[in-house]
């Protein structure tokens, strides 16, 4: 079941063929939601779920698509699988769903969707499909975590809405220290996924 | 058989749209209820918090046992009131303010307006209006709670759909709604509402401004305008209310200490008148 060609599938999205900072694909979520960790982690979740999903259902109907309508089955799918997810948040985590609110509908339009059943659930069984899917979730997440806690961090002094940079340290309680308002827009996300693709990057040339 | 058939096509496409249709109206309909539950306790809780009430929501073991707790503790009574201020029967307030949109596209005589009243912990009679408006992006709402002299603003709360984060959606941030306490609606006989003035400081002293948000003068608009409309369309209630006597049992059944904390206040809204 974990053969060494299955654990290169689920781990290659993690490092050398990174959805975000290899193949530079679905950035507009991971700078829309990262300014707090709980959307964060929920979005990736929920990313990673529609994508291993999306890929088993289209790599077991695959031999039946017509190749003629194929995106739009694909399409069908990841939609009606974004839904579902979509309301199973709105039903049990409100307050995430309400921070998360069009990006849950926006995976539908996530490149990293589309390219996955595209580039291998249309061409490989099942199994490895799924464990694709989870893989390049998990290689989306760990890259939106991180951005999760340093925004947090860095932007509100919180983590999880615990707070981590204790209170004395704020000018307005005598200290020295103030949250970093632009760490918490887009523009600084955008940033920080920049010097994360320029660290991944300077490292792969070395080796 | 002949996959890129129109026939095969076609078949493929109605049976995979009828298997997807049917799993998410299960789905929707499955999960209707709870969500319909979040999107009341939220309302309750923004109800709440005009008031300065059930605050902890987020730190209780329940959060909707708290919010249901402290929302039967507080709003003692909710009715609705016509633009000619009166008093209109057999109306859900609470359902009408769920669906604000609703009732702000109706035309302004068939509107029957929510009005939550509440009693504090000292007996302190406050009244909650539900404010709705469009913002830059999409809609903006809030609720104001008004002293029982119909004037003065106790608290208010707004939040907004999807105005720009860092500018206009600080309008749901306690640093911009908490300036409202303390202002005041009418000057006299005419209500002015409360305007967002330009400029840090520009508002101090003034009844009647509160500072706008920087990089927000849209949203910051838009809320002064909501609340202008919105509060128009209750005035002559208000008006009426007010007429009554401050210092007389305005609401009813308001007890001997709240007509003390009324009394209190009355000398303010009598100079000014």
């Amino acid at each position: 079941m974990f053969s060494l060609k299955i654990w290169k599938v689920l781990t290659s999205p993690m490092g050398e063929n990174n959805p975000i900072t290899v193949q530079i694909l679905g950035i507009c979520s991971a700078l829309a939601v990262t300014a707090k960790l709980k959307p964060a982690i929920v979005m990736a979740l929920s990313v990673m779920i529609v994508t291993a999903f999306s890929n088993l259902i289209i790599s077991v109907m695959r031999n039946s698509i017509p190749s003629r309508v194929r995106i739009i089955v694909q399409l069908v799918v990841i939609a009606a699988l974004v839904i579902v997810v979509d309301q199973i948040l709105k039903a049990y985590v409100y307050d995430v769903s309400k921070q998360l609110s069009v990006f849950v509908g926006l995976i539908i339009t996530n490149c990293i969707l589309m390219g996955r059943l595209e580039a291998f659930a249309m061409a490989n069984k099942p199994w490895p499909s799924f464990v694709d899917g989870i893989g390049n979730g998990i290689g989306y997440g760990v890259i939106l975590v991180i951005l999760g806690v340093f925004r947090e961090i860095f932007g509100a002094g919180t983590l999880l809405g615990y707070r981590i940079i204790p209170d004395a340290w704020y000018i307005k309680n005598g200290g020295f220290y103030e949250n970093n308002g632009l760490v918490l827009l887009p523009p600084m996300a955008l940033l920080c996924v920049g010097i994360i693709i320029w660290v991944v990057n300077a490292r792969k040339k070395k080796a | 058989m002949n996959k890129n058939s129109n026939a095969y096509i076609i078949a493929y496409a109605s049976v995979l749209v009828i298997i997807v249709a049917a799993l998410l109206a299960y789905a929707s309909v499955s999960l209707q209820d709870r969500q319909n539950e979040n999107v009341r306790v939220e309302k309750m809780g923004d109800i709440l918090r005009s008031i300065g009430q059930g605050m902890d929501a987020d730190k209780a073991p329940d959060k909707y046992v708290y919010i249901n707790e402290q929302y039967a503790k507080y709003i003692t009574r909710s009715y609705t009131v016509n633009t000619a201020g009166e008093v209109t029967e057999g109306t859900d307030p609470f359902a009408i303010a769920l669906n604000l949109k609703e009732l702000y596209d109706a035309p302004a005589g068939r509107r029957n307006l929510p009005i939550f009243e509440s009693k504090d912990d000292g007996g302190k009679v406050l009244y909650i209006i539900p404010v709705w408006g469009s913002g830059l992006w999409g809609p903006i709402w809030g609720y104001v709670a008004l002293e029982s002299d119909f004037d003065t603003i106790h608290g208010a709360i707004f939040d907004h759909k999807g105005e720009t984060p860092g500018l206009g959606a600080e309008i749901a941030t306690p640093t911009f709604y908490a300036q409202y306490k303390g202002k005041a609606l009418f000057e006299g006989d005419e209500m002015v509402c409360v305007t967002a003035l330009k400029g840090s400081g520009t508002s101090a002293g003034n009844p009647h401004a509160v500072d706008a948000i920087s990089g927000g003068t849209i949203t910051s608009r838009a809320v002064e305008k909501m609340l202008r409309d919105c509060m128009t369309d209750y005035a002559v209630y208000f008006e009426k209310m007010r007429a009554a006597g401050a210092g007389a049992d305005a609401a009813s059944g308001a007890t001997a200490t709240g007509t003390t904390d009324t009394a209190g206040e009355t000398p303010d809204s009598l100079t000014v008148n």
